[in-house]
Formats: C-alpha cells, sequence, structure tokens
C-alpha cells in the first residue's frame, strides 16, 4: 500500500476566496453568517446563510463557459486552480491518464433548477436553455476540471448529501492507496443558496434564524453556507521525488451506514466510523489531538456526535479537542468536509485549532472542549475530520502531521 | 431591424464575430460555431422571433430545417414566420 499526502488545497467559502484568507478567518474566529442576499427573500422565513461575496462569475469565466457553468462548477474551478497550481503538478503523458477526479455535491446545479423552474412555471415560458442540462448534472464541476486540467483517469461524483465530501476524498485516497492513480483531484462543492435551496430546507424544520452555535446549551440549528474545497491527494513517493510541499498525510478513513433513519443521528454509526478511521489509519485514540466535528448545531446531532466520541475516546474523549467550524462558514452540505478538511491541516501545520463560535452556554450533553469562541495554539500530530450525512451514511478521514 | 440582420447578429455574437464578417454562404462551420453553438443559436433564434424551429440535434440532417448556410437559416425563418401570421 502506498502512502498518501496532500500536495495542493484551494477553497471558496464565505470566510474567504482562498485558503490562506479562509484559514486567517478561522483562526480569528471571524463569523462569514449574514443577511442572505438573494431574489425573493423576503418570502423566505430563514434569511441568513454563509454566502459568497465578491464572487463575479463576470469576468472571470467566457460567456460560454458561463452558459455551462452553474455557480457549484464555478465554485470548484475557482478552487481546484488554488490546488493544482499549488502542487505544482502538470498533467501530462501518464500522470495525465491516471490521474483523475473524485468531487462530492449534495444538489449539484440546485440554483440552474431553480431559475429554470422559475422560468417555466413562474414566468410560464415555454423553452429553456439548451443547456441545462449538462448544466445541472452533479458531474459537471468534476467533467470541467477534469476538461481544464486533462485528468483522464478515473472521475465521478459522490452524493452522500452532508457527507458528499468525504466520501469522494475517501474514494481518491483509495486509489492512490491502491497504487491505482499517482494522484486524484478531490474535494467537493455546494451551491444552495437560492430560493428554491433554502426553502427545501426550511420545510426541515432544523434551521436557526439567528445564528449557527454547535454544542452550545440554546443552539438552535444549523446555517446554510456554500463554497467549495479542492485538494490534490498524491502518492508520497512521487510528491517526494518531484520536491512538492506536503501539506500533511491522509493515513486513513472509514465509512459506515446507520441503516436506521433517513434523518435522524445513530451514536452507533458516527461511532463506527471513527473508531474504523483510526484502526483504517493504525493510529492509537489516544494521539488523535484534534476532531473537526460534523457539528452542524442542531440538538440531535450535537448530542449524538460526543456521546460518540466519549464511546470511541474513553477518557482521552476529555483531553482532545473537538470544534465545529460550520459556525463561522455554515454547513456547505455535500462540500462542507473538503471545506472543514483546511481547519484540520491548520491544526497539523500551523498548530492553531480553529475554534467553535456562537458558543454561549455549556451543554451537559456536549460536555467535551469544543475550543469556544476563540482559537488555540496546540500541537497536534493526528486530527481527523468527520461527516455524518442525513441517510444515516458516514464517512471520518485521519490526518497526519508530515 | 430585418429578420436577415437580426440572424446575423445572433449568429455573430455566438461566433465573437463582427456582422460584417457573417457572409450569407457562410456555413456554421466556417464561422467556428460547434454542435453546442448550434444549438445555442437555435435557441437564441426561437427566443427572438417567438417560433419553434423544427430542429433535432441527435440528428441535423432529418430536420425539417436547413442549417447549410446562413442563407438558409434566414430562409428558413422566413418561413416560419410566414407560416405563424
Amino acid at each position: 500500500m502506498k502512502r498518501v499526502v496532500i500536495t495542493g488545497a484551494g477553497t471558496i467559502n464565505a470566510l474567504g476566496h482562498d485558503v490562506a484568507s479562509t484559514l486567517s478567518a478561522m483562526a480569528e474566529g471571524t463569523c462569514g453568517i449574514g443577511a442572505l442576499d438573494l431574489r425573493d427573500v423576503e418570502r423566505l422565513s430563514i434569511q441568513i446563510g454563509g454566502q459568497v461575496r465578491g464572487f463575479e462569475a463576470e469576468g472571470r469565466y467566457n460567456r460560454q463557459q458561463m452558459s455551462l457553468y452553474d455557480r457549484f462548477t464555478q465554485f470548484t474551478l475557482a478552487a481546484a486552480k488554488e490546488a493544482i497550481d499549488q502542487s505544482g503538478l502538470i498533467f501530462s503523458g501518464e500522470l495525465a491518464a491516471k490521474s483523475g477526479v473524485v468531487l462530492g455535491t449534495a444538489g449539484g446545479g440546485v440554483s440552474t433548477w431553480d431559475d429554470n423552474y422559475r422560468s417555466v412555471y413562474e414566468d410560464g415560458k415555454n423553452r429553456v436553455h439548451p443547456f441545462v442540462v449538462p448544466k445541472l448534472m452533479n458531474n459537471a464541476a468534476a467533467s470541467h476540471v477534469s476538461m481544464e486540467y486533462n485528468l483522464k483517469g478515473p472521475s465521478f461524483t459522490v452524493s452522500t448529501a452532508c457527507a458528499s465530501s468525504n466520501h469522494a476524498m475517501a474514494q481518491a485516497f483509495s486509489m492512490v492507496r491502491s497504487g491505482m492513480a499517482p494522484a486524484m483531484v478531490t474535494g467537493g462543492s455546494e451551491s444552495m443558496l437560492c430560493f428554491g435551496g433554502v426553502k427545501a430546507w426550511e420545510g426541515l424544520r432544523v434551521m436557526s434564524r439567528d445564528a449557527c452555535r454547535p454544542f452550545s446549551a440554546n443552539r438552535n440549528g444549523m446555517v446554510q453556507g456554500e463554497g467549495a474545497g479542492v485538494f490534490v491527494f498524491e502518492e508520497y513517493a512521487h510528491a517526494k521525488a518531484r520536491g512538492a510541499d506536503i501539506l500533511c498525510e491522509v493515513s486513513g478513513f472509514a465509512m459506515s451506514s446507520d441503516a436506521s433513519d433517513i434523518v435522524m443521528p445513530s451514536k452507533s454509526g458516527a461511532a463506527r466510523a471513527m473508531a474504523g478511521a483510526l484502526s483504517d489509519a493504525r493510529i492509537n485514540r489516544e494521539d488523535v489531538g484534534y476532531i473537526n466535528a460534523h457539528g452542524t448545531g442542531t440538538a440531535a446531532n450535537d448530542k449524538t456526535e460526543c456521546a460518540a466520541v466519549a464511546d470511541v475516546f474513553g477518557p482521552h474523549a476529555d483531553r482532545l479537542m473537538i470544534s465545529s467550524t460550520k459556525s463561522m462558514h455554515g454547513h456547505l452540505i455535500g462540500g462542507t468536509g473538503a471545506v472543514e478538511l483546511l481547519a484540520c491541516i491548520m491544526a497539523l501545520r500551523e498548530g492553531v485549532i480553529a475554534p467553535t463560535i456562537g458558543y454561549e452556554e455549556p451543554d451537559p450533553e456536549c460536555a467535551l472542549d469544543v475550543v469556544p469562541n476563540e482559537a488555540r495554539q496546540a500541537k497536534v500530530t493526528v486530527a481527523i475530520s468527520n461527516a455524518f450525512a442525513f441517510g444515516g451514511m458516514n464517512a471520518v478521514l485521519a490526518l497526519r502531521a508530515i | 431591424m430585418s429578420i436577415k440582420d437580426k440572424v446575423i447578429a445572433i449568429i455573430a455574437d455566438q461566433a465573437v464575430l463582427e456582422p460584417s464578417d457573417v457572409r450569407m454562404d457562410s456555413t456554421l462551420e466556417d464561422l467556428g460555431i460547434d454542435s453546442l453553438g448550434l444549438v445555442e443559436s437555435i435557441f437564441a433564434i426561437e427566443e427572438e422571433f417567438d417560433i419553434n424551429v423544427p430542429f433535432n440535434a441527435n440528428d441535423p440532417q432529418a430536420s425539417d430545417f436547413d442549417i447549410s448556410s446562413v442563407s438558409s437559416i434566414i430562409a428558413g425563418i422566413e418561413q416560419l414566420k410566414k407560416e405563424q401570421s
């Protein structure tokens, strides 16, 4: 089995348009959540979100590209460029033939669906733009990345709701670890902050009207975000041989299914995924210094996740740090694990633990060190990133400093 | 603007050319418009003239609409507008 390292990272989200600005916002405990700016917002009962601001597709992409790039694809391409530029890889010859792109998204081109439904139902039009289908399809972002960077190996899109990115990165990791691919571009993207996208979430009644306060006793729900995170996963010897700057090692992962309820989380499903990732990575639980929590800010998730951490880590649960950066960038749904992996990289590389902001009242059911409100300096050698999706599908990645 | 001028404007826009560069005997291929550009052009024409162009991208030859040159496209649209009125 090959060792797998990360040699490039890119993002765009409510905290920043690149990795550096995102990490500095996380370190400062900045809140990227604010009033939503979108059409018909006055008809929504939830009017806040972690929206990407100041990202203009015009000027960045030409007209032909604009007609094919939904916002989730635009985000992906922006993040992929940053990641691949940082890696220094140029895909040609055998490297191109074997390397691919595996991305996560829950909804794909949601605003393309929304705009065109509006056009035919509300405006009564009988015709839509010819590229509606290639623009909204869930694999559009992965396809455009493959075309842009000449990635000719295995490429596809994974859709497991809020765990999509973690499941996607797990697939990319497996391919590099097995020797199937020397490098993979992976991560995820989501852009659901449009009228229909928010309206659908409102229906579940799990959304907060004012803030995302994970683990706080007065938490009252999740807040949606949007954006993308993209990474270059590369075989260690390949990266070493070319003198690449290695951000960290991806040392293992596990996936589990609750097989119980379509929306309620399960302690045992979450615990099996965390324990499985440690076992796959051959990491002792005492070595885990930081957990990037799924931490949605809903009553159900946060207490279930904390109970699962206590089960898996035993007495060490009280010594490790666990935070939810969703309090800052919102819940990026299918893209969330990718953006949250950045907090793990920051912990391993810079020794900065991103805080859980908005934390106001301790909850006895979430009695862990949730790094409340302010970032902390700490030396961490192993971090794990949790994602527990609707549908009971869980994926956890384990990372190690290098 | 006449039908002819409007069609030329749509095609020029799609081809990223000046309308003066679009000749009546130009084929879409000459102008660098590929199959996706063609369906976008037809969409723009339908929107502009409020007509339905009988064009099937799966089998352009089978369509009752001649796209072999700029002039044949214009003639086809003029015919469709005449049938409409």
